[in-house]
C-alpha cells in the first residue's frame, strides 16, 4: 500500500500579477517503506512540495493521500502523528529560548504521550545524544547536535513518514555522514517511509530507492537508483545533472 | 565556606540533574553576567535602596509628612531637625521625599504591569494572526502614537477626574503603542521561522504559539524597553502631579512639591531642588539597569 501519492500538485504564492506558480502538476507515489528522493537545482520547487504536503504552504490544488487518507486544507491532529518534518537548517529550526527538554517535552505534550521524562531520555538516546544534552540550549550546541535534536524532535510522535528537507545542506562534511548514517539506521529500525528532498546527488543516491529530478516546478522524470548510478536518464535535463554531478 | 563553594560548583554545572536545576543555573549566570556590569549595578543598588525606603518610610522618616509648623515654614538646609529644609507649610522635606517614594513606585509598579502587556498582546496578536485584524489594531496604535504623550495624558485626567489612580491610567493608556509597534515587529521577524513552522507541524494552535514561543522572544526587548522608558513614566506622572492633575496636596509625591516650591524658586531654591533631584536620581537608576539588562537579556548577545 503506498504510504504517500501525490496527484497532480500545482502549488502558488500569491495572486493575480503576483502570482508565481512554484509546482505545477507533480504526481509520483511513494510505497510504505521507501525512501524517495526529489532532486533538482535551487528554486525548482522540491522544498515546495513538502510544505504542501506539511500545510505550511496554504496555496494548492491536487489530490494528497497520505496513508490512504486524502488531505483536506485544514490537517487533523492525526495527520501530524503520521507525517513529519526536518528542516534544512537546524540553527533555525530551534527555538533559541527553549531547551532541548522543552523542545521535546513539548512536542510529546502535544501529542498527548503521559510518559514525558521517560520518553525524552530515550529520543536522545536514539539519536545519538545522551542525557547530558538534555538542559542545553540551542546556542551551546554544534549543528551536527542541533541538527540531531530536530530529527528527534520529529520522531517524537513516532510518524510513519518522514520529509527531510535537504537535512545535511548546512552541515560540513564529515557531520552530513554521521546523520545520514543516523537516517538510515533509523529507517532500518523502525520502518519509516522518507521523502527526502536534496540538491546532491550522491546523497541521494546513498539514501533513495528512487528519485524525482525537478526542473521550474515539473517533474521531469522518476528513476531509480539503479538507473542513476548506471547513468541512465531518460530526460536530457536529468542527463545533465547526472553528468555536471560526477 | 566549603558549602558555598559547592552550591556555586552545582550553580554552574555543564549537566544539569533536573529542570529546576537547569533554570537556576540559567539564573545564576544570569545575574553573573549582570553583576559584572557596574553601571547597572549602581542603577540596581540605588532602585533596592528606594524600595526599602518606600517599604521602611514610617521608621525612617524623621517627621510626619503632613504635620504643618508654620512658624518654621522654609527653613534651609541643614536647619536644626530638618536636614532638607522645610516647604512653604513648614513640612520636612526628607519625610515628604521618603514617603513620596511610595506614590512614585506604586505609580511606576502600576504603569510598568498594565503598559506593556497591553502591548505586548496587541503587536504579537496583531503581527501573528496578520490580515484585517493587523490593519484595525495597528491603526488604533497609530491613532494613539500621533497624540504627544502628555498632552493625550491631560485629556484622559481631565476627563476621567484628577488623582494617582487616573494619572497611572492615563500614563498608561499613552504608553502602550510604542510596546505594540516593538512586540508586532519582532514577531514579523518570528512568526516565519522554522521553529515557528516545526511547532506548528506538532499541531499547535495559535494561542500556544504566541504564548509560549512568541512572548519568551518578545519580553527580553519589552523589559529592557520598559527599564528605559521608566524615567519617562516617572516624568510623565511628576509633570502630572506638577499641572495639579496627578496626586492631589497634600499627598507628597514629587511633581506635585516641586509644583508647589515653583513659587519660591529664587528665594528658596532647595524646596523645589530636592524633589527634583529624587526624580532626576531614580530615572537615573532606571537608565542604568535598562543598560545592563539588555545585555543581559539580548539573546542575541548569548550566542
Amino acid at each position: 500500500m503506498s504510504m504517500l501519492t501525490v496527484q497532480d500538485l500545482n502549488v502558488w504564492f500569491g495572486s493575480n500579477r503576483d502570482r508565481v506558480d512554484a509546482v505545477i502538476g507533480a504526481s509520483f507515489e511513494i510505497p510504505r517503506g521507501e525512501s524517495f528522493g526529489l532532486v533538482g537545482e535551487s528554486g525548482s520547487g522540491k522544498s515546495t512540495i513538502l510544505r504542501a504536503i506539511t500545510g505550511l504552504a496554504p496555496d494548492w490544488s491536487g489530490a494528497i493521500t497520505v496513508d490512504g487518507q486524502q488531505i483536506g486544507k485544514a490537517r487533523p491532529k492525526t495527520f501530524f502523528k503520521t507525517v513529519q518534518m526536518v528542516f534544512q537548517d537546524p540553527y533555525a529550526s530551534l527555538h533559541p529560548r527553549h531547551s532541548v527538554d522543552q523542545v521535546l517535552g513539548e512536542t510529546l505534550h502535544l501529542h498527548g504521550f503521559k510518559d514525558i521524562d521517560s520518553r525524552v531520555v530515550k529520543l536522545l538516546d536514539d539519536v545519538g545524544l545522551g542525557q547530558k544534552f538534555r538542559f542545553r540550549y540551542p546556542h551551546q550546541l554544534s549543528g551536527g547536535q542541533r541538527q540531531r535534536v530536530a530529527i528527534a524532535r520529529a520522531l517524537a510522535p513516532e510518524p510513519a513518514l518522514l520529509l527531510l528537507d535537504e537535512p545535511t545542506s548546512a552541515l560540513d562534511v564529515s557531520v552530513q555522514a554521521e546523520i545520514l548514517n543516523l537516517l538510515a539506521d533509523l529507517r532500518a529500525d523502525r520502518g519509516l517511509t522518507y521523502l527526502m528532498v536534496s540538491h546532491d546527488l550522491s546523497v541521494v543516491g546513498h539514501m533513495c530507492d528512487r528519485l524525482a529530478v525537478m526542473k521550474d516546478g515539473e517533474i521531469v522524470e522518476v528513476l531509480d537508483v539503479a538507473a542513476l548510478r548506471a547513468m541512465e536518464a531518460a530526460h536530457p535535463y536529468s542527463k545533465q545533472l547526472l553528468e555536471a554531478s560526477v | 565556606m566549603a558549602e558555598t563553594q559547592t552550591l556555586r560548583e552545582w550553580l554552574l554545572t555543564e549537566t544539569p540533574t533536573s529542570r529546576r536545576h537547569a533554570k537556576m543555573s540559567a539564573l545564576y549566570q544570569g545575574w553573573l553576567s549582570f553583576r559584572s556590569n557596574t553601571m547597572a549595578m549602581i542603577g540596581l543598588g540605588i532602585l533596592v535602596a528606594l524600595v526599602v525606603v518606600a517599604a521602611g518610610a514610617p521608621l525612617i522618616a524623621p517627621h510626619d509628612p503632613f504635620v504643618q509648623e508654620l512658624s518654621n515654614r522654609l527653613a534651609p538646609l541643614g536647619a536644626e531637625g530638618h536636614i532638607l529644609g522645610t516647604d512653604s507649610l513648614g513640612r520636612d522635606i526628607l519625610s515628604r521625599l521618603i514617603y513620596g517614594a511610595r506614590i512614585t513606585l506604586y505609580i511606576v509598579a502600576l504603569v510598568a504591569l498594565i503598559a506593556p502587556i497591553a502591548g505586548l498582546l496587541v503587536g504579537t496578536v496583531s503581527g501573528y494572526v496578520g490580515g484585517w485584524t493587523d490593519t484595525v489594531l495597528m491603526r488604533i496604535t497609530d491613532i494613539f502614537l500621533a497624540f504627544p504623550r502628555l498632552v493625550l495624558a491631560l485629556a484622559f485626567v481631565a476627563a476621567l477626574g484628577a488623582g494617582i489612580e487616573n494619572a497611572v491610567l492615563a500614563i498608561s493608556l499613552t504608553a502602550w503603542p510604542p510596546y505594540a509597534r516593538i512586540a508586532r515587529a519582532e514577531t514579523l521577524t518570528i512568526r516565519s521561522s522554522d521553529y515557528i513552522s516545526a511547532i506548528k507541524l506538532q499541531g499547535a494552535g495559535a494561542l500556544r504559539i504566541i504564548t509560549k514561543h512568541i512572548w519568551p522572544l518578545c519580553i527580553s526587548s519589552l523589559i529592557v524597553r520598559v527599564t528605559l522608558d521608566m524615567a519617562g513614566i516617572i516624568l510623565a506622572a511628576a509633570g502630572l502631579g506638577f499641572l495639579g492633575l496627578g496626586a492631589q496636596p497634600p499627598s507628597p509625591e514629587w511633581g506635585a512639591m516641586i509644583s508647589e516650591g515653583r513659587r519660591f524658586i529664587l528665594d528658596h531654591w532647595w524646596v523645589a531642588t530636592m524633589p527634583g533631584l529624587a526624580i532626576f536620581t531614580v530615572s537615573l537608576a532606571f537608565n542604568l539597569l535598562g543598560d545592563g539588562l539588555r545585555d543581559v537579556l539580548d539573546p542575541k548577545a548569548g550566542e
